[in-house]
């Protein structure tokens, strides 16, 4: 039996230590509140800014020209632009150079190329460049160690499970602590709970190497707790159903296509896109941001296969993007391809699709990065009504610890003593079976289950359909795989405990995609529905709500926000 | 799969199992060797690489994660 082992009391719980969660952790301590993080592995090395990234999207008024609009405008034709409430846009760029400052302040190099900021990527020819190239290997050291000097109690191994709250709004989190040999749970009260858990990967079977569900261009860590939790007690989630495919290299799953520094082409040498005929480190190949289903389009129709072809970029670039790939966090795949004698510079590399995740989908937040619960925030890949991946994490995060921090004595129901609620008993006593059961199945059966069941009923275009009649099967397959696993799953170990944890959430966000995917009945991106094959110009600037009260599913239409 | 740690250079500081997104790598006790007790589940971020004091860990990538390749002479045309 799990047994609870500590009961902590903070300000502001931040739940997840990646980005978005270490720089709310430093804003909110900075902002004189007592800062908790719970983080599931080590906020050192976790999340998708593991090991790296470097493309920081920004306003730079020095570079950029005092006009914001024009860089709205560019954020928003960008592969990071379709579901921005623009208000949310603005905000976010009038404060993302300051916290760039901040980061080069603290030991990441913001400036590897001189004494400014330097724009390159991910750029259409004769158009501003947003991305604000930088040097992120360091990136969660630094973060981490900063936190800390700002005061925040980072407990590392520490996933959160379940969100509490009483009708006022959130009161803490119910943890696992995983730290020693046998978990124990954990309960925060908190005065204001900031989630930060990143993308949701492992929803679909990976496209390329079905099976293997840890091959993500993502990490596979970040299983859309944020959206699975605030759902469970009633928070609004956004743009669940607007489907989102990353891409890169074949079969290793890897983000970072941008930092290739090279033109797509087919195999007999002809480009894929008209953008540029010659890749440099300002404007390389924007193809693949733009005509986003490229590589499966090819392969479907039969010209393909697609690759990116390095050979004409300058020996000088080629180091650059070297150095690129390293700050990227991609030194894994760098060493794949030495220890395998593939160059770039000789040898061109497929490109594909990879599987649908979510990113820039999930928990709808005000413009104080506040979400429909009170005293709720969330920041980073997990909101769904804003996208900027790196930068938006950062921003966000900061924004939020700033709020939270200011807003403490907003909380009158914080000193609620969570652990006691019935919430907090019923989801002990359900983790708990899975780990008392004397025998059962494996985690990794309901993991699959649910990838099997997103692929074939909520599936993703291009080339692939949803509609009512699959959409409602879906949901009563997902009930039945779901109520099976419930009574089944053996958990032997807090590793195990984990995964099933993570199984059920992901279940969590593919039901939600699959309540919202049916109520827009339009065809948009690649959320292509065959009884609904047109683009409703009703609906191109509404956004679609989803939520849960009473156990019932309510979706609501709204206008969005305008700047 | 994956991680592999070299037993001659491993001294047990169990930095890796901290480190490990994923948890990959189980530590029975401090200053143990650490074990790769879910390698298939590995991420290959690099993080153990990058962090081993003693250069201790590498990764083996699974065969049919190749990436696939061509000679790109093969464009000229």
């Amino acid at each position: 039996m799990i047994t609870l082992k500590h009961t902590l009391e903070t300000d502001v719980l931040v739940v997840g230590g990646g980005i978005g969660g270490l720089c709310a952790a430093i804003s909110a301590a900075q902002g004189g509140a007592r800062v908790t993080v719970l983080e599931k592995a080590n906020s050192k090395r976790s999340g998708s800014g593991a090991t790296g990234n470097d493309h920081y999207t920004c306003y730079y008024p020095k570079a950029h020209g005092s006009d914001i609009s024009v860089i709205l405008k560019e954020l928003l034709d960008s592969m990071l632009g379709l579901c921005h409430d623009t208000k949310l846009s603005v905000r976010f760029l009038e404060r993302s150079i300051s916290i760039a400052d901040k980061w080069h302040e603290w030991g990441i190099n913001m400036k590897p190329f001189g004494d400014d900021y330097v724009f390159m990527g991910h750029a259409f020819p004769g158009r501003p460049r947003i991305f604000l190239k930088y040097d992120g290997h360091n990136q969660k050291q630094v973060l981490t160690a900063q936190a800390r000097k700002a005061g925040a109690h980072i407990l590392n191994h520490h996933p959160v499970l379940d969100l509490l709250r009483n009708e006022d709004g959130i009161t803490g989190a119910l943890a696992l602590d995983m730290s020693g040999k046998e978990p124990a749970y954990t309960v925060v009260r908190a005065k204001k709970v900031i989630l930060a858990t990143g993308a949701a990967s492992r929803l679909y079977p990976p496209a390329g190497t079905p099976g293997w569900l840890f091959n993500t261009a993502f990490c596979p860590s970040c299983t859309g707790s944020a959206q699975a939790q605030s759902w469970r007690i009633g928070a609004k989630l956004v743009n669940m159903e607007l489907p989102n495919r990353h891409a890169g290299p074949k079969f290793f799953s890897r983000a970072g296509k941008s930092t290739w520094i090279g033109v797509y082409r087919y195999p007999d040498g002809r480009l894929l896109g008209p953008f540029v005929k010659q890749a440099t480190r300002e404007v390389g190949d924007i193809t693949c941001d733009v005509w986003n289903s490229a590589y499966t389009d090819v392969l479907m129709n039969g010209t393909g296969p697609a690759y990116i072809d390095c050979t004409n970029t300058s020996p000088e670039d080629m180091k650059f993007m070297r150095a690129g790939m390293i700050s990227e966090g991609l030194s894994g795949l760098l060493d794949y391809m030495d220890d395998n004698n593939i160059d770039p510079s000789r040898h061109g590399v497929e490109f594909m699709q990879y599987e649908p995740h979510l990113i820039g989908r999930g928990l709808e937040i005000d413009i104080n990065g506040e979400t429909s619960i009170p005293g709720l925030y969330a920041a980073g890949d997990m909101v769904g009504n804003f996208r900027s991946d790196i930068s938006g994490a950062a921003v966000w995060g900061w924004i939020a610890g700033e709020h939270a921090a200011a807003n403490l004595s907003a909380a009158p129901h914080a000193v609620a003593e969570a652990e006691k609620s019935a919430w907090a008993r019923e989801r002990m006593a359900y983790y708990d079976a899975f780990m008392t059961r004397p025998a059962g199945a494996h985690w990794k059966e309901a993991a699959l289950g649910l990838q099997q069941i997103m692929g074939d009923y909520a599936a993703a275009g291009p080339h692939r359909v949803r509609s009512e009649s699959l959409l409602n099967a879906g949901l009563k397959y997902l009930a039945d795989l779901r109520s099976n696993a419930e009574t089944a799953v053996k958990a032997a170990n807090a590793h195990e405990l984990l995964r099933t944890v993570e199984a059920f959430e992901l279940m969590d966000n593919g039901e939600v995609i699959m309540h919202a995917a049916r109520e827009r009945r339009e065809s948009r991106g690649m959320h292509q529905r065959s009884d609904y094959t047109f683009t409703n110009p009703l609906l191109s600037d509404k956004f679609l709500t989803v939520r849960k009260e009473e156990g019932k599913v309510i979706a609501e239409w709204r206008q969005r926000w305008s700047a | 799969m994956p991680p592999v740690i070299n037993q001659e250079l491993c001294t047990g500081c169990g930095t890796c199992a901290d480190i490990c997104p994923m948890n990959v790598f189980e530590q029975d006790a401090p200053k143990t060797e650490p074990r790769v007790a879910y390698g298939e589940e590995c991420w290959h971020c690099n993080a153990c690489v990058l962090d081993c004091p003693k250069k201790a860990v590498s990764l083996r990538i699974p065969l049919n994660y190749m990436l696939l390749h061509v000679d790109a002479s093969q464009f000229k045309e």
